[in-house]
């Protein structure tokens, strides 16, 4: 039995302002769920709704079977970590990590054992008297984890918790968060819109889209196997590259594109026989393509500027948009300069297709990252 | 001519100085003219001085025990405390409703409650003397309590919706995740809090029933009922045409000390205390 | 851990295995949005009940009275009169409030005095506001000085200034004719021209913090930066006031000046003490007062009541007409 279902959710602020469209999802006992998408997306407000911040309009919610629509958060069993921390100005670490137990008529050796044994694992033990104003950022975010966990629910939801913390610190907690997804085993759900954070703490990813979800998957499977465009572009930084071309030749095997400047493309995608004629994208992450020589490439581009990263470069090239010139990748320092031309090798087996919806055709090869 | 910019950088400074130089003397002087009145008796008072000429205690002492400055201050008191207190008491449960649940209805109602606080005080005053006299109050501080509930209560309720308005609502959210019912939010989470604008409201409300005459004036008749605004505007002297001014600054300057001491102190809430509700607002 | 993996976006119907192991209620409960609302009804009702019996209920009775003939010490014992003390005419006479010359005198005075001492504390508060928002030493001096006139009692204002506008021993004519500008003294409260004077210049003097804090406020919501920009751009001083300053205090300057008409149009206190409601100074306040209590008529007392009342409320729903206007105005640009 799932831990958390969700059937059809539905949001809706007013006639227009619907947020969260006919969404379903499982979570399983113990699972890392990472909620991503651009803002704007409804990922807050499904974690709200998970919560029982927020209404639901439609659908049904189950946690561990019993459906929980009206149930209030304590009710529902839940922790929550906010992203602006929101502790209790007034009371000490101690107090703020006791007040859920108070409040559920704990006795008080039950909630000092509580308060202790999740100070310990957070290390707050030193801080235990001070008020918040006194503790720095990152301590702050760990008194909210620890208000959260020493409840000991089973559900745990993070929303946005480490936005507000610089980049050294952000990728400390990152490890400390997984560290006590190991060590508590509880069902987490963690909103962000970092696909960095997503993609090293969640055991599955779920992209959110305008209220709709686009793919749910492991990150290695939504690295390789994007769903659409959505994803592809969403998921890996520099974004996937999208060249438009036309499907001259569908198969079941393989298929002919034709880009832009006359040259085709034999690719290992299968795409069915009415897709024939259609312009699609072809798409190629920044990594994936190579260059060299003018002559045996397949296209040749300006480089419009280049970034030395010290182990990496990143060169752009000028491919007629300029908003959005391709990005390629190369894993060692590189003697390109501006304005040169360059030749572009797309390798096959690296390809995507997406159709004119921007969904992706089925590809044949290996999954693996050949680079 | 042209100044040079150290030139010019004096000049502004001077004028500045000069410039606040004079508003503290405008703004302080009047009172200052009424402690050096009230320590001046019999013929030193017909005669203008800018500077203190004598220390006659006379004055305070006569206005403190013969003309009854002390009961009257301790009858303010009793109002103004009591009032404040049951508005402030009554109004924190309703800013929490009007600043942080939407509910239908909650524009009209902070509307009314605008509205309310603009009546004249006159256009209540035939009613609320039907009303006092019905429940026994005339002539009594009861009268009063009464009454200054029409202005203190809109005046407390809007300045704690604003200030209610400004805590974050994630805090709210964090105490509803931890199990806390309305209740609790409100007494053990928002109170603390909202400790210091409790003052801040609390001290301005008290002020204002302190200073109120018209009620003041109209519902208490007896010497010893009186409120403070009252007694010091019918100070009197021995014939109908001779007004002891002496007496009447000494009696000024005991009823003002304790307000200015106070205000003084606590000067940062009150100013912000005022132009939180109307800048916001 | 379990992978459950899916490379299609899940749209459709989950499996149904699970459906005989989840439980659903009997009954629904209420909604968080519904509990909230509900919640907000009980905590609001003390206040507006106790709103509706100390405000709301003398307002109507003031009003049921004013179409009465009932004396103050007898109220129990009226006959109802209709509009009559409002106006009506008996053998060619208009008796009433309305046909009362003191009334229509009061109305003036309380416009002339609205109008004049609220320009007067609009200008010289913008003056101190902006005189403190200048750094200088002793700014904190400065800010307790000018909280004196605001925490005293207006009672004692007006008694203070009675003292000061004293026309033998006090102080204003002693400096005037010092200074050489009046060689006799004037008498400040007698005279009738003088005597409004008097009392606007007591309520400047009172009021005139309150409003140099509020326009502070705004201005130090100005960030420096504006300022700056504007010099580089060659802004003279007047200019950076009057397109910069001006425009962007606009807004707490209007809420200001909203309050303060509304609280001068019931002034009553300082003319009282001050001038004992000479016909000169008598506010529509006084009048009504008066009318109640100086001369025991409950009736025509509660009829000035009400009419009081409707100018105030008549003259701040122009406020708000203005104010949509002007919003309205804005859309359509």
């Amino acid at each position: 039995m799932s831990h958390l279902r969700l059937e059809k959710l539905n949001k809706r602020y007013s006639e227009h302002a619907q947020v969260i469209k006919s969404l379903d999802l499982q979570v399983n006992s113990g699972e890392f769920i990472v909620i991503v998408g651009p803002s704007g997306c409804g990922k807050s407000t499904l974690l709200r709704m998970i919560a029982g911040l927020e209404d639901i309009s439609a659908g049904s919610m189950y946690i561990d079977g019993t459906y929980v629509n009206d149930d209030t958060p304590s009710e529902r069993g839940i922790g929550m970590v906010f992203q602006s921390y929101a502790l209790y100005p007034h009371m000490s670490v101690y107090q703020n990590m006791a007040f859920g137990l108070e409040l559920a008529g704990k006795s008080k050796e039950e909630i000092d054992a509580k308060v202790q044994n999740s100070a310990r694992i957070l290390q707050l033990e030193p801080l235990l008297q001070r008020r918040p104003k006194d503790l720095s950022g990152g301590q702050r975010q760990r008194v909210a984890i620890g208000r959260a966990i020493a409840r000991e629910p089973k559900l745990f939801l993070f929303d946005e918790p480490l936005s507000n913390l610089d980049a050294a610190l952000r990728v400390q907690m990152r490890m400390e968060i997984a560290n006590l997804h190991k060590r508590l085993g509880s069902t987490i759900i963690y909103v962000t819109h970092d696909q960095v954070e997503a993609m090293t703490l969640a055991d599955r990813i779920v992209v959110l889209n305008k209220g709709n979800i686009e793919q749910v998957g492991t990150p290695l499977e939504l690295y390789d196997h994007p769903a659409n465009e959505f994803v592809a572009q969403f998921i890996g930084s520099p974004k996937m590259n999208l060249i438009p071309a036309s499907l001259v030749q569908a198969g079941d095997t393989e298929s002919v594109v034709r880009l832009d400047n006359g040259k085709q493309l034999v690719l290992p995608i299968s795409t069915p026989r009415h897709a024939e004629g259609q312009s699609v994208n072809l798409g190629i992450r920044p990594e994936h393509i190579l260059w060299g020589n003018v002559q045996e490439s397949q296209y040749q581009a300006n480089v419009m500027f280049v970034e030395h990263m010290g182990n990496e470069t990143y060169l752009y090239l000028d491919n007629g948009n300029a908003s959005e010139p391709w990005v390629v990748r190369n894993a060692e320092r590189s003697v390109i300069s501006a304005g040169q031309t360059v030749g572009v090798q797309l390798p096959v087996e690296h390809c995507y297709l997406f159709d004119g919806d921007g969904n992706a055709f089925q590809r044949l090869s290996s999954t693996q990252n050949k680079h | 001519m042209k100044l040079t910019r150290r030139q010019r950088h004096i000049t502004h400074q001077t004028l500045i100085y000069a410039a606040a130089a004079l508003v503290s003397v405008i703004c302080v002087f009047p009172f200052y003219n009424a402690i050096l009145t009230s320590l001046r008796t019999g013929q030193e008072l017909f005669l203008t001085n800018y500077l203190p000429t004598s220390f006659h205690w006379e004055n305070y002492v006569n206005a403190l025990m013969v003309n009854g400055i002390a009961r009257s201050l301790l009858n303010s008191f009793i109002v103004a405390s009591v009032t404040v207190g049951i508005c402030l008491l009554v109004s924190i449960t309703a800013a929490f409703a009007l600043a942080r649940i939407k509910f239908k209805g909650r524009k009209y109602i902070l509307f009314t409650i605008l509205c309310v606080s603009m009546f004249p005080q006159v256009a209540v005053l035939s009613g609320m003397f039907e009303l006092v006299r019905f429940l026994g109050l005339y002539d009594s501080l009861g009268a009063l309590i009464l009454s200054y509930t029409t202005f203190s209560l809109p005046f407390t309720v809007w300045v704690l919706t604003t200030f209610m308005k400004s805590l974050p609502v994630e805090l709210e959210e964090a105490a509803i995740v931890d199990g806390a019912g309305l209740w609790v939010i409100i007494s053990r989470i928002f109170a603390p809090i909202m400790g210091p604008s409790l003052v801040t409201t609390g001290l301005l409300a008290f002020i204002g029933a302190w200073n109120e005459f018209m009620f003041a004036l109209t519902f208490i008749i007896s010497n010893e009922q009186r409120t403070v605004p009252v007694a010091i505007g019918m100070l009197q002297g021995a014939s109908q045409f001779e007004l002891p001014w002496g007496n009447i600054m000494a009696a000024s300057v005991v009823v003002t000390l304790p307000i200015i001491v106070m205000v003084l102190i606590f000067q940062k809430r009150i100013v912000s205390g005022l132009t939180s509700g109307a800048v916001k607002g | 851990m379990n992978h459950h993996s899916e490379s299609l976006p899940s749209k459709g119907s989950s499996s149904k295995a699970n459906l005989q192991s989840e439980v659903i209620p009997q009954k629904k409960k209420r909604s968080l949005q519904q509990r909230r609302s509900r919640a907000a009804w009980i905590l609001i009702a003390p206040a507006l009940i106790l709103l509706a019996s100390v405000a709301g209920w003398p307002l109507l009775r003031t009003l049921f009275y004013s179409f009465t003939d009932a004396a103050l010490d007898t109220p129990d014992v009226y006959n109802m009169v209709g509009f009559d003390n409002y106006l009506s005419w008996v053998d060619g006479e208009s008796f009433g409030v309305l046909a009362d010359p003191l009334w229509w005198k009061a109305v003036l005075n309380t416009l002339w005095f609205t109008g004049i001492s609220v320009s007067f504390e609009l200008f010289f508060g913008m003056l101190l506001a902006m005189l403190m928002n200048q750094k200088f030493r002793g700014q904190g001096l400065v800010r307790a000085a000018i909280l004196v006139p605001w925490a005293i009692p207006t009672i004692v204002t007006a008694k203070m200034w009675g003292w000061m506008f004293h026309d033998q021993y006090g102080v204003i004519n002693d400096l005037l004719t010092r200074v050489g500008i009046i060689h006799e003294p004037l008498a400040w409260i007698a005279e009738a021209d003088l005597s409004m004077w008097a009392v606007v210049f007591a309520d400047v003097w009172k009021t005139v913090p309150f409003m140099a804090l509020m326009l502070l406020a705004a201005l130090q919501m100005i960030s420096a930066d504006l300022y700056e920009a504007a010099r580089v751009d060659g802004a003279t001083a007047w200019q950076r006031f009057t397109r910069i300053t001006l425009p962007l205090i606009m807004p707490a300057m209007i809420v200001a000046l909203i309050f303060r008409v509304m609280d001068a149009l019931r002034v009553f206190d300082l003319i009282y003490v001050l001038t004992s409601n000479s016909e000169a100074t008598i506010s529509i306040s006084g009048y009504a007062r008066e009318q109640m209590v100086s001369y025991q008529q409950m009736g025509s007392g509660s009829a000035a009541s009400v009419l009081v009342f409707m100018m105030v409320a008549g003259i701040a729903a122009c406020f708000l007409y203005i104010g949509r206007m002007n919003d309205e105005g804005k859309e359509n640009k």
